[in-house]
């Protein structure tokens, strides 16, 4: 075996050095020292993001270990792009963790938290289904154990025992589907299946039922409608910090992985088999998510519907099927890290300071606590795409892209998708006027947020506001799919 | 980039916004406030004095001050700018009114420096709006002009505004949804090679590359879209809910630059990429437009409350707006364009005015006021001035805008545009109807309220606010040659030259 082909895999092997470095200082540093973990994996994850940026990218197409693994310029650009996202959960992450709750164990949610960005790591780059696998239980289980970090609180628990059994569950249906793509094409190499498919000429029904377990099992991690069952209550009982996680980064990785699969693999059997899977499930994910959202009354439940139907217009890259799509997905996925960690920045902060969750306790805080209430104005009117934010360059270019596509049957679905963005306008609308418009006064107080919190969110402010007009960000996004 | 004079109309509101951050009390916000209003205002008389200038020296480029910057470049997205004579007139007639809102806001309360943000950054969507030639940037100006009214009603706002600030917010952006696919179709169809595909209007309107059966559908995308805020039947309905709710500087942008937004986007969108669709298409919206019209100016009648009496009255003149454009042919245009200043100008008289009685009153509804003359002769006399504007008496801006759109239309020969025409013309004596009878209620008779005998005249911030306006909105009425020179020469060149119309 050749042992350079590892160095293919930089990335991961520097993650996997954080990791191990933190793991050693949270297991051999004496207590004294212990305090500055957070501040400690912050840094050397910080290095490695720009370590990562700088010089860990291979623009080149390289593969490893006869194709199983896979990098180019995209797969590397998305890696850095959830990096950020993961880099701004950890500052934002340190008050909660150093809280005296879980101050005994918060090395361990440093640990977990790198071992499931390793586990997305491989999603991402894997070009065999096994390895995919891999990477997919290596990002679920760990993050199980996360969501049931409030030891103290019942909520958490039940979520993460809905969470593990969803996840377990959803293995099972993905694994079922992969075992029937092993026995029509034989091999388990996304390049191989999608020669033997190229061979067949075309989608046999089996393939079919096929790709409807394998993307159910996809869907599950992304919480497609009809998948997103577990997604309120998980989002709800899980810490804040946790959430967050949950609902940008392990989101974005799996939409980049399901794009992987779906063009890689099953490319060849784009109009005949999945295209009008996904048209059916965007529509239902995107109505459905916001028509729930609509109802919530907790923060966390209303951002987790809303991210429902947020996961619907990223798939709308995956259906466009070229590379702007590819190129919008990511844009997205950058876009929607920076709104959507704003947005629970705050609620953690708010969380952290009073414990309320609540959309009445948001009543009047912009008299209470002006920045945190303009903070997360920004957050929303950019996950409802409204210029110029970068909510709006995003919605702008993944509309643009799925309509390049160019059939009749696209316009109609980017007009369903457009309609919703009206209905998402109104409970997105509804948080503003909470705390910009109300004249009752909620129960948060004034208060001054911890120095952490405010630098992940100043940096949640700087994305929202330079990543649409800065130009640059979506330009080498598209250079980089052709 | 900063050589383009055009360029200044957003970077001096977006210096006023860095202003309005730093300011610490509310004289300062006002200095801040006027000082760049009038800035605009100097810059697009400028501007109006340097393009006729231009025009006379023999310029016959379409637009002038054409420049573009690229932006987002592999999807051929620039900033690219230029004006021609209505931009140029819709640059000053903003400015002018938000010179004028400034001052009728001059004791806002709360949080007055928050309320010159926001207005501000309406004001940005605005100007930025006008001055673009490509479809995104004027497509995402447009968004940013329609957001701050959520939060200007709603903090600002009066009566039912929470429910009026989120219809107006939710009715605009679905139209603005449509129009984003329409424009996104538009893009996707502006050339037939992938290659040359552009955002940029003059481009698209030269290659003239968008098939027949993709204007039919992107037309109605389009029109509609912008429609919307052109408060087009049955479309219509935030307008009224959103104006009275509004505070008084907010309906004078709204009603007088924001609504024009939709019929200067359905002129230089709609109608201009697409013309053989709008040419076989514009029936159905003469009809929408038709029903605007008329109904727009029987709701007016019956309505108590002055800010309801004003909304329904824009329905209907903003419908003459689009109604004109869709006759298709010079005349009507140049009044349509005329009808847009002249209603723009007038209706922010109108809202000022009703500002500054309810200020006093703290009341809107006519029937709990009366005898206003007596106690408050120079807003009364400006109240008759602008209902005079508004019912069309020659001398003032109505009566030009209107006679031109009638005289364009007219000179359709066929029974359904004749038809329309009449049954629109029936519409200024509705108009006059209601205006008497505000007039007649409000200022004259008897005193109605024993309390109101105590309420004062106009103070010097009011009266430059209004003067200003009367002044423009007799100014378009004494020299309509000088504005229909200005608008003329963009209908003479190449926009009907496609339909093969005069």
């Amino acid at each position: 075996m050749d042992y350079s082909q590892f160095l293919a895999m930089k990335q991961e092997i520097g993650l996997l050095i954080v990791f191990v470095l933190v793991f050693l200082y949270d297991t051999f540093m004496p207590r004294k020292a212990q305090g500055a973990i957070g501040g400690v994996s912050v840094v050397l994850f910080g290095l490695f993001t720009a370590a990562s940026f700088l010089c860990g990218c291979t623009k080149e197409v390289t593969e490893a270990f006869s194709g199983m693994y896979y990098t180019d310029g995209a797969v590397c650009a998305i890696k850095n792009i959830l990096n950020i996202g993961v880099f701004i959960v950890l500052i934002q992450s340190i008050k909660w963790a150093d809280s005296d709750m879980q101050i005994m164990r918060r090395g361990e949610f440093y640990e977990l938290l790198l071992l499931t960005l390793f586990g997305m790591y491989l999603m991402i780059s894997g070009r065999h289904f096994l390895l995919f696998v891999i990477g997919l239980e290596t990002a679920s289980l760990p993050l199980a154990a996360m969501v049931a970090f409030d030891k103290h609180r019942y909520e958490s628990h039940e979520a993460a025992v809905k969470y593990i059994l969803t996840a377990v569950f959803s293995s099972a249906v993905f694994l079922m589907g992969i075992s029937y793509v092993y026995g029509l094409t034989g091999s388990l190499y996304f390049s191989q299946i999608a020669r033997a498919i190229a061979f067949e000429g075309g989608a046999s029904v089996m393939l079919i039922v096929a790709l409807a377990f394998v993307i159910a099992g996809i869907g599950f991690k992304l919480s497609l409608v009809p998948f997103h069952l577990w997604t309120a209550d998980v989002y709800q009982g899980a810490p804040t910090n946790v959430t967050s996680y949950l609902s940008v980064i392990s989101k974005g990785a799996a939409a980049f992985a399901f794009l992987a699969v779906l063009w890689q693999a099953f490319g060849q059997v784009y109009a005949q088999a999945w295209e009008w899977m996904l048209y059916a499930l965007i529509i239902l994910t995107i109505t459905v998510g916001n028509l729930f959202a609509m109802r919530q009354r907790n923060m966390k439940r209303f951002l987790a519907f809303s991210s429902v139907s947020q996961a619907g217009y990223i798939m709308l890259g995956i259906i466009a099927f070229n590379g702007m799509g590819a190129a919008a997905l990511m844009y997205y996925i950058l876009v929607y890290i920076f709104s959507n960690l704003a947005a629970f920045g705050v609620i953690g902060a708010i969380e952290n300071a009073c414990g309320k969750v609540h959309m009445e306790d948001y009543n009047g805080l912009y008299r209470t606590n002006p920045r945190l209430a303009f903070t997360m104005m920004l957050a929303m009117f950019s996950l409802a795409g409204i210029p110029p934010f970068a909510g709006f360059f995003s919605k702008f270019f993944i509309f643009t892209s799925a309509i390049n596509q160019g059939s009749v049957a696209i316009y109609v679905l980017v007009l369903i998708a457009l309609i919703n963005t009206i209905i998402s306008l109104y409970y997105y609308l509804l948080v503003v006027k909470a705390m910009f418009i109300s004249t009752e006064q909620g129960d948060v107080p004034t208060f001054k947020s911890a120095c952490t919190e405010r630098i992940g969110l100043w940096i949640c402010v700087a994305g929202i506001i330079g990543l649409g007009i800065v130009s640059y960000f979506y330009n080498s996004l598209l250079t980089l799919n052709p | 980039m900063f050589s383009n004079i055009l360029i200044y109309f957003v970077v001096i509101p977006v210096l006023m916004l860095g202003g309005l951050a730093i300011c610490r009390n509310i004289r300062q916000i006002r200095a801040v406030a006027v000082t760049g209003s009038l800035a605009l205002l100097a810059l697009s008389i400028y501007l109006l004095v340097d393009y006729l200038a231009q025009r006379a020296a023999g310029a016959t480029a379409p637009m002038l001050y054409c420049d573009s910057w690229s932006w987002f470049t592999p999807l051929h997205i620039n900033l690219a700018v230029g004006v021609d004579g209505i931009s140029v007139a819709m640059l000053v007639l903003s400015a002018i009114i938000l010179l004028t809102g400034s001052f009728a806001s001059w004791k806002i309360e709360p949080c007055p420096k928050d309320f010159f943000l926001w207005l501000v950054l309406l004001s940005t969507g605005v100007f930025g709006f006008f001055i673009s030639i490509d479809l995104f940037t004027m497509f995402m100006f447009y968004e940013v002009a329609l957001i701050p009214m959520y939060l200007l009603i709603g903090i600002w706002g009066s009566g039912n505004k929470n429910y009026s600030a989120m219809k107006l917010t939710l009715m605009l952006m679905g139209g603005s949804a449509f129009l984003m696919l329409g424009l996104i179709g538009i893009y996707y169809h502006s050339a037939s090679n992938p290659a040359d595909l552009t955002w940029n209007i003059l481009e698209i309107a030269r290659n003239g590359a968008i098939e027949k059966g993709w204007q039919y559908f992107l037309f109605p995308l389009t029109f509609v879209g912008f429609g919307v805020l052109g408060a087009m039947f049955p479309f219509h309905t935030w307008s009224p809910d959103g104006h009275a709710s509004a505070p008084t500087a907010v309906s004078m942008l709204h009603a007088g630059v924001l609504m024009k937004l939709g019929g200067y986007g359905c002129f230089r969108v709609a109608i201009y990429l697409m013309p053989e669709a709008a040419h076989d298409l514009a029936w159905i919206f003469l009809i929408l437009t038709g029903v605007s019209v008329v109904y727009g100016a029987f709701s007016a009648c019956v309505q108590n409350d002055l800010k309801y009496i004003n909304a329904y009255s824009s329905v209907s003149h903003c419908g003459l707006v689009l109604f004109a454009i869709l006759m298709l042919n010079t005349t009507a245009m140049t009044g349509a364009i005329m009808q847009m200043l002249s209603h723009g100008l007038m209706t922010a008289l109108f809202f000022a005015l009703i500002g500054m009685i309810y200020g006093r009153t703290h009341t809107r509804d006519i029937r709990l006021m009366g005898g206003l003359m007596k106690i408050m002769p120079f807003l009364a006399v400006c109240y008759v001035i602008a209902g005079m504007a508004s019912l069309g008496l020659p001398g003032l801006s109505g009566f030009v805008a209107e006679m031109t759109i009638f005289v364009g239309s007219f000179e359709h020969t066929d029974f359904f545009h004749r038809a329309f025409t009449v049954a629109a013309c029936c519409s200024i004596v509705i108009t006059a109807v209601y205006i008497l009878r505000v007039v007649g209620k409000l200022l004259f008779g008897p005193v109605y309220d024993e309390h109101h005998l105590s309420l004062t005249d106009a103070t010097w911030w009011e009266r430059t606010s209004t003067v200003t306006l009367i002044i423009c909105v007799a100014a378009i009425g004494c020299f309509p040659n000088f504005f229909s020179d200005l608008i003329k020469f963009t209908f003479t060149k190449d926009i009907f030259a496609v339909i093969g119309m005069n």
